[in-house]
């Protein structure tokens, strides 16, 4: 070790790779993985929204999967939680719209309006 | 492709113990299987201090904490919560709600954590003590290169000062005031010694923090280099200690590769090397001067103090001895500053303190709490309280030095000088919970049997003395003892106490004093009526069989001398006569009909 440059290089680095070990504040995301949302494609939609996180560097926003939660027919599903605990469902998400999810309503606060479950249930 | 989920396996002794590495080893295989390898990371750190619930697994980000893992259970645990996001109940850690129903609580939730405040555990159960990068991400050698670059070795003296850091090894020594009458010395060779001879029965705690977190350790004694002006240090760590010795070697020899160790760290003038030495584990080598001879090659034994260390140690060098948990705490104290650091813990004793709490208690492991915190908080609300409904009887801190404090004692916040106050003192943090079924001369008995095995010899008041007090104790113990002997025990213990060559000796008596101040009626009741009143002392106790007995017949079965007879589904009836006092019986009876008075 030469420098402390070096080090907080190491730092950065390592910081980014623990950080699902950290304490979050931030946004939720759920990604419904029962029988059902596996067989709709749910675990691409789950590691696009995870490289997506990764991608964008969003270090206070936790991905992690859930059981079925009853709406198979829309699957996949995938749940948003905003950091005031107001709960969002998008259901038909394809790896492409899950970024979407991700670049719009985690990142910018901005619902994707269209893609909500209830949209779909008219 | 982004990791996903990271599942942490305890890698601590205890854990280790029932097959922790095979639990990680199945993992694996099963995220192979599923696989899933590419997105989950599995991952062995050090002790998650809830030893009770091990072996314990640990999943993030949705931090469920598994208890008691089996290798049976982990190909669920992969295909349902890692694959399907079903978290397996029947094996995530619950506990009651108001309502009295078994909740999922998360880890940082669980109840034994709430009360804490990890500062020298920070890093074990968090990461890989394998990985020196780990430990970089979690600020490690920062407060090194803080140390290095910005301040001159008067100014770190001066920060660990000002912070009140005292040694965590027992007597409460300032640190920055030690640490500053080494600096004095104007000659070119020091040592810096970590002292790792944790040796009180039923401690871990320096163990957990070499196989959680070496480099906390290893970070610590370069920057107590730098502020003595040593260029060689040591960790001498006892060979007891297998995975704390493997890991603290391979941390060294990372740290070397890293240029963190060795010649010009950080490219300064500052150099320092780094090794460990092991002890062969005996008590007394935990006393610094002792520990010294131990290094040198000599027979471990201590010698007069003064000289001390810091003016002529090692070699007859000027040393500073830290044991591993003060040294744990130094680099957060430079990172953090020395208010930040006092304003935790109470007006003479800063900080935190970390305690492996064991004996009658639901809750055994490892803990650690800001100074202040009190008595009942550790037992009842982190420790989770005495098992099976017993009453609390004592509480025994500092190991064989310390004492038994009891139930009136309990709201006394610990600190250094409370717990000296009472007769009692911090020690390294062993803590022993006894509740009724205890007896309080059998436990003098005990830790004296200990000091007796564990003197070195050297001075006669150890030596000679404290084997008379314990010919004295088991005296007691056989029903044989007067009253004269209590006397007699107490002008020994204070005798001892006062001419006894190193702090073993001097403190040695201390279990006796404590118990004989406290629970003289005890001792009354052994030696006047001659009756154990915990049912403990064998020559005292009886065992009878109470009309609880179904006549079943299983005591019968189970007793190795035949001093048990009845009838089926009649009350079973024992011979005293016969009687060996095994125990065998009590142990066996599913109904509790059997008992001792």
């Amino acid at each position: 070790m030469k420098s402390l440059a070096e080090l907080e290089k190491i730092r950065n680095e390592e910081k980014k790779k623990m950080n699902l070990r950290d304490i979050k504040h931030g946004y939720q995301i759920v990604v419904g993985m029962g029988t059902c949302g596996i067989n709709a494609g749910a675990r691409d939609v789950l590691m696009a929204i995870v490289d997506e996180v990764d991608k964008k560097d969003l270090r206070d926003v936790t991905v992690t999967i859930s059981g079925c939660i009853g709406e198979c027919e829309y699957e996949p599903v995938v749940k948003v939680i905003d950091t005031k605990g107001k709960e969002f469902i998008y259901g038909k998400v394809t790896a492409e719209t899950g970024k979407k999810i991700v670049d719009e309503h985690v990142m910018n606060n901005k619902v994707v309006q269209d893609m909500l479950l209830e949209k779909y249930k008219g | 492709m982004a990791i996903r989920t990271e599942i942490i396996v305890c890698g601590g002794t205890g854990c280790m113990s029932s097959n922790s590495q095979d639990i990680k080893n199945e993992f694996e295989k099963q995220l192979k299987a599923l696989k899933l390898d590419k997105e989950v990371n599995v991952i062995m750190s050090g002790c998650f201090g809830l030893c009770e619930k091990g072996p314990v697994v640990v999943v993030y980000p949705d931090t469920i904490f598994y208890a008691h893992m089996t290798v049976g259970d982990v190909e669920e645990i992969c295909r349902e919560h890692i694959l399907k996001g079903r978290v397996v109940e029947r094996k995530a850690y619950k506990e009651a709600t108001e309502d009295d129903v078994m909740k999922i609580k998360k880890f940082r939730e669980i109840n034994f954590y709430a009360k804490q405040k990890r500062m020298a555990l920070r890093n074990c159960g968090m990461i890989n003590p394998f990985d020196i990068k780990e430990a970089i991400g979690h600020d490690g050698y920062k407060a090194l290169g803080k140390v290095l670059t910005e301040m001159t070795p008067q100014e770190v003296i001066d920060v660990i000062s000002k912070s009140g850091l005292r040694g965590r090894g027992g007597a409460g020594f300032p640190t920055g005031l030690k640490w500053s009458l080494a600096a004095k010395n104007d000659v070119k060779q020091k040592y810096m010694i970590c002292n790792a001879d944790e040796g009180d029965p039923g401690a871990f705690m320096d163990r957990a923090v070499l196989e959680g977190d070496p480099h906390s350790v290893i970070e610590a004694m370069a920057i107590a280099g730098y502020a003595i002006g040593a260029s060689q240090g040591y960790v001498y760590v006892r060979a007891e200690y297998p995975l704390a010795v493997e890991r603290l070697n391979f941390a060294i020899k990372q740290a070397y590769e890293y240029g963190l160790l060795g010649k010009h760290i950080f490219g300064t003038k500052f150099s320092f090397d780094l090794e460990a030495r092991l002890g062969a584990g005996a008590f007394v080598c935990g006393e610094e001067t002792a520990l010294m001879a131990s290094i040198e090659g000599e027979r471990g034994m201590p010698r007069n103090k003064p000289p001390f260390p810091a003016n002529c140690g090692l070699w007859q060098k000027p040393t500073i001895i830290n044991n591993v948990e003060t040294l744990a705490n130094v680099p957060q104290i430079i990172l953090n500053g020395a208010e930040w650091f006092a304003s935790i813990g109470t007006e003479k004793s800063k900080g935190t303190k970390v305690f492996a709490l064991g004996g009658k208690i639901n809750n055994t492991g490892l803990l650690e709490i800001p100074m202040g915190t009190t008595l009942r908080e550790v037992i009842y609300e982190i420790g989770g309280g005495i098992p099976k409904g017993k009453q609390f009887k004592a509480v025994q801190t500092g190991g064989p030095s310390g004492g038994c404090l009891t139930a009136k004692h309990l709201d006394t916040p610990i600190d250094y000088d409370n717990l000296t106050a009472l007769g009692s003192m911090m020690g390294s943090g062993g803590m022993i919970v006894m509740d009724e079924d205890n007896c309080m001369v059998d436990v003098a008995r005990f830790f004296l049997e200990f000091t007796v095995d564990e003197s070195c010899g050297k001075c006669t008041p150890c030596r000679e003395g404290t084997r008379r007090m314990l010919e004295i104790l088991e005296k007691i113990t056989k029903g044989k003892g007067e009253m004269e002997d209590l006397e007699e025990l107490r002008d020994l213990a204070n005798t001892i106490k006062d001419s006894a060559l190193c702090g073993l000796g001097q403190t040695a008596p201390n279990p006796v004093l404590s118990t004989l101040n406290n629970f003289y009626d005890e001792y009354v009741a052994h030696v006047k009526d001659k009756v154990c009143p915990a049912g403990v002392c064998k020559a005292l106790i009886k065992y009878y069989i109470t009309d609880a007995c179904k006549g079943c017949g299983l005591c019968k079965r189970n007793c190795p001398a035949q001093a048990i007879s009845g009838e089926l589904k009649q009350q079973h009836h024992i011979d005293t006569t016969k009687c060996i006092k095994c125990g065998a019986c009590k142990a066996s009876c599913k109904f509790g009909a059997i008992i001792t008075k």
